[in-house]
Order: C-alpha cells, then structure tokens, then sequence
C-alpha cells in the first residue's frame, strides 16, 4: 500500500508526513506527528475529543482524512498557549476547577476557542449549544460553561 | 451560584478545628498538564518496537466454541502473536476466573462482544485484517438477556453450578445469588398502615460511559519481568490479576497507572491488559491495546438491569410503618454481588420499625457488569423513593416533611444491620426545604422532584509514603489513580497536617513497586483513606522531625510539640527556644540523622455513610414526551470537604449521570441477543445544551472516623436523580413512571395510556 | 485504498467511472469516515471533490442561490443572504451533528448518504431544490427529492456526482421551516421530521404550500394532503388540526431503536404542525 506524502501546518510549524490513504489526522497527529493532546473517544464525530481547527474551522479530527490536511492549516490543543502563558480559556478552566479526569479538556478548550473567535459575547445557550458535541462524563457541564463565559468576558475586557 | 451550607453545630470538636489549607481551593497539581495536552492517558504512551493487539469478539450472545483455528492469521505478515483461552493459566477461585473468562473466552461465548482471540501485528490495521482470517466454529445456544425471563424455568441456562449463595427452592440455575436483609415483624408493619402503594418498577442497564477507551500497554522479556502503562481505577489489582493469569510472580511485574480519563467503577477489573502482557511474552516486543468505542460498549462492565417489587405503608400522618423490596438484578454472564448492594441501600434513608428487603442475581447474555457509581444503590433507591413520593401525592402531604419524618439519624439501626453513628441526612433535607429552589413556583407542564440517596463509601487497604526535601519541601507518593483531583486533595491534608502552604507539596501515584499495596480507587475511598493514611505519614514525619530538634536543643523529645509547621518547646519547662521550620529542620537533616520521611500503612475502616437530597425541576412536552431539566439542587453531605470544588464537581457529575440514566441512557438488546447501540449516537448521554446549571450545597456533618471528618463524596450524588427525576416526570406528565429510561416514547405512551 | 484529490469535475468523474471496485466521494466527510472506521465499507477508491473549483462557493443565480456540494453547513449559516431567502433550508442544515460536524457535513453529503432521517432532506424537498448532476454523459438538473430512492440508495448513475444544490427565487411573503424531534436537545438522529415552504397573501391567507415528512419511511414523503389543509386558510385551529392528522396518516415508519411506529407517527404530526406556524410567522403571517 503506498503512502500519500502530505505537507501541511501544525501550530504554525510547517509538518510533513506519510500517511495512509485510510488513516485519519487524529490518527498522524497522535501517532505520526506525536501530538496526543486529541483524543480518540469515538472515531465517529459523537464526542468531540479529538477536536481540531483545520484552516480556522472546528473540526472533529476523527473525520478527517489525513491526506486532506495538504496545504491546510491545523491547530490543536498543544498549540494554545503561548510559551509559559496560558490562553485565557485554559486559565479559567483550571481557576474554575472545569476538569476532572480531563481527557474531554483539550477537545473542550479547541471547540471553546474557536466559539470566541466567531462569538465573543455568546449566552449560556449558546456555549452549551456549541459545546453540545464535546462530550465530558465526569463535570455535569456547570464548571466548564462557567469558565467559558468567564474566559469570554476576560477577553472582551482585554 | 454554588452556595455552601456549613452545619456549625453538629459534630463537637471535629466540627471546631480551624484549618488553613483543608476547604480552600488551589488549582489542581495536574491542572496545567491536562490543559495543555501533556498529560499522559492510557493510549497516548508509546515503546520502541511496539506491536499493537485487536480482538475478535463473539457476533453471538451465547454460543459453544466448537474450534479456533488461527493458522492463517499467524502466517500474514506481519503478524508476531496470537493468544486464546489456552495462552492463560487456570485460576484458583471462582472469581479470579470469571474475570479470566471474560477477558478471554474459555469454551463458551456468553455476550455479544465475548472475546475469543487476539492478535498482535505491526499495525492496527495489520491485526485486524488478521482477524477476518480467523476461523471460529460456533454451536449457538439459546440466549437470554432479560432479568425476569432469564428466571423462567424455560429460559436457557448459562453455567450448571453457579450459585453461591443459599438460594430459595423454586429459583432456576441462573439465580447465581441471593440476599435478604431487615427487622422488626413486616406483616406487623403493614397491617398498622393507613394506605399501601405496591408497585413495580424496571431499570435498564446503563454504562459508565468515560470518555477515555481503555487502554493498555504490556511489555515482557524473556527474564519473565514485565511492565505495564494503563488508565485503570486500580494499578495493584491489575498487577495481582495479569500476573496470576500468565503465570507470573507479582513482584516480577510493575504496573503503572496513566492519567484515567474517567472510570466511574468501569476501570476496577481488567479486559485488555492480561491479554497484552500475554501477547508481549510471547512475541518478545511491546503490545498496544486500545478498545474502540464500539467495544468499550459490547465488553466493557455496563451495571446491571433491574426488575423489582416495592410495597411501602404509611399512616395519614405520613409515617412509614413498613417497608418491603424484591430486587432482580442482572449483571451478566458471571456471578456478582451488586444485587445485594441493592437490598442494603434500597430503605438506608430511613429510620424504619420494620422493613425486609430480598435480592436476586440472575445471569444472563450480557457483558459482565462492573461497578458504577454506587453500584445497585441508584436503582434500588429509585424503587422506594418513587413510591414514598407517590404515598405522599395520595396523602397530599410534603414530600420532604415526610422524609424528615421518617429519616434516619444517629442511633437509627439500619435497614442493613448497623447502627448509624453521626449522619447528616436530616441536615440535608433541612438545607433543602430552607432551600429558595423547594419554593420557587412552577409553570404549566412542570413538576418538582426530590429523592433521598445513601451510599455506604468504603475504606480498605492504603499506603502512603512522604519524604521531606532537604529545601523544606514534602512529596507524598500515593498508590491509587487519580479519577477527580485526589493528588490536590491529599497534597492539602498533607500541607495542612505538617503545617506548611500546599504549593510546598507535591503528591504523585506511585507504582506498584513505589509503596505498599493499596486497593483500587473505588467506593468513594480515596479522600478518606489516603488522606486518612496521608495524616498519619505526616504525624510519622512529624514525630521525627520533633525528635530531630529536640537533639538539636539537647531535651526530651516529647518535651517539643508541632505548630504551624514548626517544632517548638511544650513549654517553658522544655526549655526557650524559637520556633525550628520544618525547612530548617530538613536542610540539616543529614547531620541530625539522615532523610526525613514518613509512611503509613493501613486496612483502614470507619469511612462513615453519605447522605444526599436532590430538588429537580422537569418540564414535559406533553406532545412529545421530551423531558427538560429547568433547574435542578444537589444537597450532600460530605463530612468535610477538603477542596470544595471538587466535591461540587462530584455532587455535579453524579447528578448528570443520573440524568442521564433517569431520561435516555439505556442498552439495547435485538431479539438476536446482539447490541444495538454501541455507540455514542444512540447510546445516549447528556449533552451539555441538555442541562441547566447544577447547584451544589455541600453540608459538612464531620464523619467521627476520620482525622478531619471526610466521608466519600464521589458516588452518593449518582443515587437520587433517578428517582428525583422520575417524581419530577410524573408530576409534570401527571402519570405515574415506572421503568427507566423514562424516553419521550415511553413518556408519550403512558400520557396517552392515562387518558 | 486510494485517495485521489482532481482539480476538475471531469477528472472526478473519470476517476468514478473508471473504478472497477468500491468507491466514495468524499466531500464534508462526516459519514464516509464512521463508514470507514466502522469497517461498513471498504472502498477501494476515495474521490476528495474539495479542490474542484466551485465546489466551496456559494452563489447568487436568478434570485436564487446555487450551493457548491462541498460547502459546509458552517458556511451556509454564516451565509446572510442564503439565511434569509431559506432560513428553513439551513436551519435543518445546521441540525445535522455538532459543531464540529458544522465544519464539514455537507447539504450534498446529507442528500447522497440516502438516510430516511437526513435532516436537509425535508427542508430542500419543500424549497423545491434541484441537483445539479455531472456524470459521464454531461450535466443534468434533478429535483432533489428524485435523488435517494431508499436507505442508503440514490438514483444517481455510476460515475455521476452532484456539484451543486440550486435553492429558487420565491415569492414575497413566503416562509419556510424545518423542525425534527430528537431524545436529547443535540447530536441525535431525527426520529421524525417535518419541512413545511409556505406563501401567504395580504391578508394572511397561505396561497401556496408544501409539507413534508422524514424518518417516518424509507424516503422523504410529501404529503400533498397536509398542504391541502392549510392552502387557503390562515392557519387556524381547525386548519392546523387537519395539517397534523395528514401527517400522521400520511407515516409509514419503523420500530426500531430510536423509536416505535406509534411515537414517530405522533410526532412526525406535531413536528408538522409547529413547523408550519414558523414558517407562517416567517413568511410575515401573525396570529
């Protein structure tokens, strides 16, 4: 079976990899490119752990063929905070205790993300709307809608 | 807003004690590494040279396994091992097998999902192609996946031979268990009573649902030593476990737990890792496994289903004169005990003249039930307090005010046998009925919900061990997985014990070579039993650390005394001296006799039972029978809560997940004794547009038993939204509800049943 | 398995054509990859039409819009002129998974993956939408009700790949909606669904409407009848009634695990009936 040779961007650092025509980008992020910050809870798009930008856009990475990555651009978890500062959102999740065995945390923080960058401002409703496919088993949701909103507040006052 | 309730009257000197770290709330020590992707988790370890396993599972719900023949799977390339039943060492007891058998069917396929071999490639995709070479030949069998029709005389029996328990005459070979439990004369009991409700209710199995698959990494040389990575509840259970099924010395193999990405009870026993360490010790390299979702589904320990019997008499005024419950529960293919759970918990609220409670277990086509969250408790509890509340609709009387009536306090004598000691359970029905949500007014379509729960929390086997660094710093090396913030909770009582800020303190999950044994984090145990444990460390370190200065000041080692982190004189008759930090202390440990540590060892007892009320409000779409949660209040006692977020988070979690229990989450069987829904589609949990906010009262009734009070807080808060909701539902749809999950088709059909 | 990214249309359809075994178009993604991971299918050809130009844009045409198979329904929804000519369009779009899915599902995808309980489905077949068809003899229009023909199964021929969805111009005062029921608020199949398109005159009266159902049998159903009930009234009681009895004798569903034959055919009324006083209160109507 050959390999597809793809190039693409990872956290704004140009990435190269083979990949097989079947394997998906969850797949070469955490077993080719070493990134395991997403997370496999699924494989079929109903968890949303494995969540990804893929040229500004949230994705589940599960989803998406690896090959399609050539000339994208792709952010995850890993590339959120810069250096030793924290992004506002994984400040807030930890001051807001919004994780317990965090494995849902990075895919939350992803999907958060990008919900600020589209809706800087957004209700209740509509965090929990948009975070409807970021499933967490342990927090019952309240801790992490609370550091969202907080997060979004913080950033609009920054 | 989380509000918190502190009974300052109750508990005596326990409840007096000042802390200074104990009730803050510091950010967690894995915090950082789990908001940024670090943090290590069951499949994200790698080894040089590894082999990744797959499993082929039985498309059967009962079957003989006539033949396997794997002879061409193992000559693809790229194939390195194959194990079956045959690759696993006989066990001694009936238990230890039945976990054996489950990982690796032995003879007989009992579920659908039953593994039957595995198979160790250079890929993934390389073992799973070699799966479909695989040549299994099944005798099918007749299968049974329901509780009650499984105790048919005409249902198909699992094992001859099963039962351990004395089972009543009458009972079917698939009634492995029974137990029965109460006092006082029921007959008596109800003959006093004004009215009597009887009813029957149905619970469906659910599962844990943790976000992480389990996942395992084994690896075995040819010195017969081995290693293990794996997200489990309890490291040392899977050591004693996987060596005694390939065979090995316990000692000979060190297991290290990952980070746990949720466990809730499923992560207590073993599926992959025996498999992977076989796999390693026969190809000499790494093995990977990592379940799909679709397997964590089909083989992993859902909890069990229920039918049961309930008949509860009250007089006018609302006081319960008896009460009677006949759970059957199901838990799959292999003997369990969590029917009995069921029959200890189901009246534990209650201060009760008579009551008897009888249980079965019966085994059915279905995956081997492992614990979840207050196993049995949820369902039983559901039984009787849907009942109560419907005594209480017919006598128009408040449903809290009858619980406070009728609950159970210090001196009650259990329905299960003990006597309680100090118990919170009137405080947190109190908290409720102050509470501004049991007064607020409710709209069209909407009723109100509330439930007692109760959970016994356990205690058990723990070691902890802590060295005092020479820079005045503390690591404690604790020995169970970290499911919800424990490493913060036990860094804070090990700060607050020697007297030193939190951040000087680092607490780590040792291996299984690190310290003693310790039993798998489970029954809510942790922040009881290693805190417990942690205390006592610190005291040990402590006592040593006491004698250290009074070497120093040349008098009697019991004339200095600990404060605020510091070893002073006990008096002016010791002696004046200033205080000696415990940094001071530690830099000049080497020359006042070597390291500073400190451990303890224990089968602790004494972990003290936990009470929750919950208050929910529920809306039903009388078109649709779509139920919304508007609002809902958890109120739970938790002895002392050591860092209060993560107890709200508890009393938070559970409550979601009973939720989801109450409204959606159930397995579903074909005709065909096969899985329908394996997944998260359909497999329905609560999504975060599903709920409100999830208020959370925590009320602090220290528990006598531990040094600061704890009781457990992780399971009580899964027990009462079960009933909670199903009171809420059928008050708002104004038909009574008696099986869960209460789906909008079941809702619909008992509306338009009731018209 | 090969993956193969054309530039152009034709390439795509060459590649289609050509391929003796299984293949899979791949555009949003969203079912392809649970069919692979699931091991459904195994193709032995993947097609990526994401690179094909046009396929992504979104475009004005005769007061209507034309709608290139690879956009996502993120891009639909943040598309206001789409939003307001056919808001019922996109609202049944954006109810297809979650966020993440958003970025990537597809109305085509929706469309070819053939399911009963597609939740666009409805919505374009009321709106009237046509497909647009390029296979190997040259391009065709197909109303997009004609195209899934059951479960899983389309009419569309071996090589044949729709490039775009042509939503129409409409008249003034005209409202659509689509509304589906789900046991949860999010990430369900709809187990049952109703579109309703409706025009209203001056005085409110419907003057023209069309209802339909999903996941109440194999394929949409258009349910002429229920139209019927509400064409010349102003959405009262009565009329209302009659809309959602139409419906319900119009089902023929399935028992199965999201739900039983009694529970969709109920609803799949009462869906009906809400949809189309949203679609009455967008096409300007007030009760």
């Amino acid at each position: 079976m050959s390999k597809i040779h793809v190039s693409t961007s990872i956290n704004g650092d140009a990435v190269e990899y083979l990949c097989d025509p079947s394997e998906t980008l969850l797949d070469v992020l955490r077993n080719r490119v070493g990134l395991t910050g997403a997370k496999e809870g699924c494989g079929s798009g109903d968890c949303g752990a494995c969540s990804v930008e893929l040229d500004g856009r949230l994705v589940c990475s599960c989803l998406v063929l690896a090959a399609e990555a050539e000339g994208k651009e792709v952010s995850t978890v890993e590339g959120m905070a810069d250096g030793e500062k924290l992004h506002v959102l994984q400040q807030k999740i930890l001051d807001h205790a919004a994780l317990q065995c965090g494995v849902c945390t990075p895919g939350i923080l992803v999907a958060a993300k990008a919900l600020l960058e589209k809706n800087p401002d957004p209700t209740e409703t509509e965090v929990r709307y948009w975070l409807a496919g970021n499933l967490c088993r342990c927090t019952g949701y309240d801790k992490i809608i609370r550091a969202v909103m907080d997060a979004a507040a913080e950033m609009r006052g920054a | 807003m989380v509000t918190e309730y502190k009974e300052g009257s109750v508990g005596a000197e326990l409840g007096q004690r000042e802390f200074k770290v104990v009730g803050t709330r510091p950010p967690r020590p894995d915090g950082v590494d789990k908001v940024t992707g670090r943090a290590l988790f069951g499949a994200d370890l790698t080894a040089p040279g590894m082999l990744h396993a797959t499993i082929l599972r039985s498309p059967h719900a009962h079957a003989k396994i006539v033949s396997i023949d794997t002879s061409a799977a193992l000559a693809m390339d790229g194939v390195k091992a194959v194990v079956t039943s045959d690759d696993f060492v006989k066990q001694g007891g009936s238990g230890n097998q039945d976990t054996l058998d489950n990982c690796m069917a032995r003879g007989k396929v009992f579920y659908d999902g039953h593994a039957v071999v595995a198979v160790a490639a250079t890929s993934v995709m390389v073992a799973n192609a070699a799966l479909k070479l695989i040549k299994v030949e099944y005798e099918i069998l007749p299968h049974e996946t329901d509780v009650d029709a499984a105790m048919l005389d005409s249902a198909p029996v699992l094992h001859a031979g099963r039962k351990f328990r004395n089972i009543p005459e009458g009972n079917n070979a698939n009634v492995s268990g029974f137990w029965e439990f109460g006092h006082g004369d029921i007959d008596e009991g109800f003959a006093k009573a004004d009215i009597i409700v009887e009813r029957s209710f149905k619970t469906a199995a659910t599962h844990q649902g943790y976000i992480e698959p389990h996942a395992t990494l084994a690896t075995m040389g040819p010195d017969g030593r081995g290693e293990i990575w794996v997200s489990t509840q309890g490291h040392y259970m899977v050591r004693d476990l996987s060596a005694a099924f390939v065979g090995m010395e316990t000692s000979q193999l060190r297991v290290t737990a990952a980070e746990i990405g949720g466990g809730f009870g499923g992560k207590t026993t073993v599926y992959l890792e025996p498999v992977a360490l076989a796999l390693s010790k026969k190809s000499g390299r790494p093995v990977k496994m990592v379940m799909t979702r679709e397997e964590v589904f089909r083989a992993s320990g859902p909890t069990t289903s229920s039918s049961t019997d309930v008949k509860i008499g009250m007089t006018k005024d609302g006081r319960i004169t008896a009460g009677q419950a006949k759970p059957r529960y199901q838990g799959g293919a292999y003997p369990n005990i969590t029917a009995m759970l069921g029959a200890m918990t189901a009246f534990a609220s209650y201060d009760l003249e008579a009551v008897q409670t009888q249980a079965w277990n019966v085994l059915t086509n279905r995956p081997k039930q492992a614990a979840y969250r207050a196993p049995g408790a949820p369902m039983a509890i559901y039984t009787v307090e849907s009942v109560i509340d419907e005594l209480c609709q017919k006598l128009d009387l408040d449903p809290i005010e009858v619980r406070l009536m009728n609950a159970a306090k210090k001196g009650t004598l259990s329905s299960y046998g003990p006597t309680f000691d100090e118990i919170g359970l009137v405080a947190t029905l109190e908290a409720a009925k102050a509470h501004p949500h049991y007064a607020a007014p409710l709209g069209p379509n909407q009723g109100r919900g509330v439930s007692c729960g109760f959970w016994f929390n356990f205690a058990g086997n723990t070691s902890v061990s802590m060295g005092i660094n020479e820079d005045g710093t503390v690591s404690v090396i604790e020995g169970n997985p970290d499911i919800g913030g424990s490493r913060a909770s036990i860094s804070m009582m090990a700060a607050e014990e020697l007297g030193i800020p939190f951040d000087k303190v680092r607490t780590i999950v040792g291996d299984t070579n690190s310290i003693g044994f310790n039993d798998v984090t489970d029954g809510s145990r942790v922040t009881f039993s290693v805190g417990l444990a942690t205390i006592k460390a610190a005291r040990a370190a402590i006592q040593n650390m006491c004698g250290r200065a009074a070497q120093v000041w040349g008098i009697d080692a019991d004339a200095v005394d600990w404060v605020d982190g510091a070893a002073v004189p006990t008096g002016h008759n010791a002696g004046e001296f200033p205080p000696m930090t415990l940094a001071e202390i530690a830099a000049d440990s080497a020359k006042t006799g070597g390291p500073i540590a400190g451990h303890h060892e224990v089968n602790a007892d004494g972990a003290g039972v936990s009470f929750g009320v919950h208050l929910v409000d529920v809306e039903v779409d009388p078109e649709t029978g779509f139920t919304e949660i508007k609002r809902y209040t958890v109120f739970q006692d938790a002895g002392k809560a050591i860092h209060p977020d993560y107890v709200e988070g508890q009393m938070q979690g559970g409550a979601v997940q009973g939720i989801g229990w109450a409204l959606n989450e159930e397995y579903i069987y074909g005709e065909d004794g096969k899985l329908q829904n394996a997944g998260f589609l359909d497999y329905r949990i609560p999504v975060a547009s599903d709920l409100p906010m999830i208020d959370a009262v925590i009320l602090e009734i220290p528990n006598p038993g531990h040094p600061y009070g704890v009781r457990g807080v992780g399971e009580t808060g899964i027990v009462p939204p079960l009933a909670a909701v199903a009171n809420g539902v059928s008050h708002a749809a104004g038909v009574r509800m008696s099986e869960l999950p209460m789906s909008p088709p079941r809702i619909l059909a008992a509306i338009d049943g009731a018209k | 398995m090969r993956f193969e990214s054309p530039d152009t249309i034709e390439q795509a359809v060459e590649l289609l054509n050509t391929c003796d075994g299984i293949s899979r178009l791949l555009a949003g993604g969203t079912d392809v990859l649970v069919q692979l991971r699931l091991a459904l299918v195994e193709p032995d050809l993947i097609v990526d039409i994401k690179n094909i130009a046009g396929m992504r844009n979104i475009t004005a045409e005769d007061g209507g819009f034309r709608i290139g198979a690879a956009v996502s329904g993120a891009e639909m929804g943040e598309h206001e002129g789409l939003v307001a000519l056919w808001p019922g369009v996109v609202e049944a779009m954006e109810l297809v998974g979650s966020t993440q899915v958003q970025g990537r599902a597809t109305l085509a995808g929706n469309l070819c993956n053939a399911s009963p309980a597609a939740d666009s489905v409805p919505a374009m077949v009321v709106a009237n939408a046509v497909a647009r068809i390029v296979g190997p003899n040259g391009t065709r229009d197909c109303p997009v009700i004609d195209i899934p023909v059951g479960p899983s199964k389309t009419s569309l021929a071996k090589g044949e790949v729709i490039t775009s969805i042509y939503l129409p111009a409409r008249p003034d005062n005209s409202g659509d909606a689509y509304l589906r029921f789900i046991p949860r608020t999010e990430m369900d199949i709809a187990v049952s669904s109703a579109g309703v398109n409706l025009t209203i005159d001056s005085a409110g009266v419907v003057t023209q409407a069309q209802v339909s159902l999903g996941a109440v049998a194999p394929t949409v159903l258009v349910v002429d009848d229920a139209a019927k009930a509400i064409i010349g009234t102003k959405l009262d009681d009565d009329a209302i009634s009659a809309l959602q009895a139409a419906c319900s004798a119009a089902c023929n569903p399935i028992d199965d695990k999201r739900g039983t034959v009694e529970f969709r055919t109920k609803t799949a009324g009462v869906m009906a009936k809400r949809a189309a006083l949203i679609a009455y209160s967008r096409a300007g109507g007030s009760k």
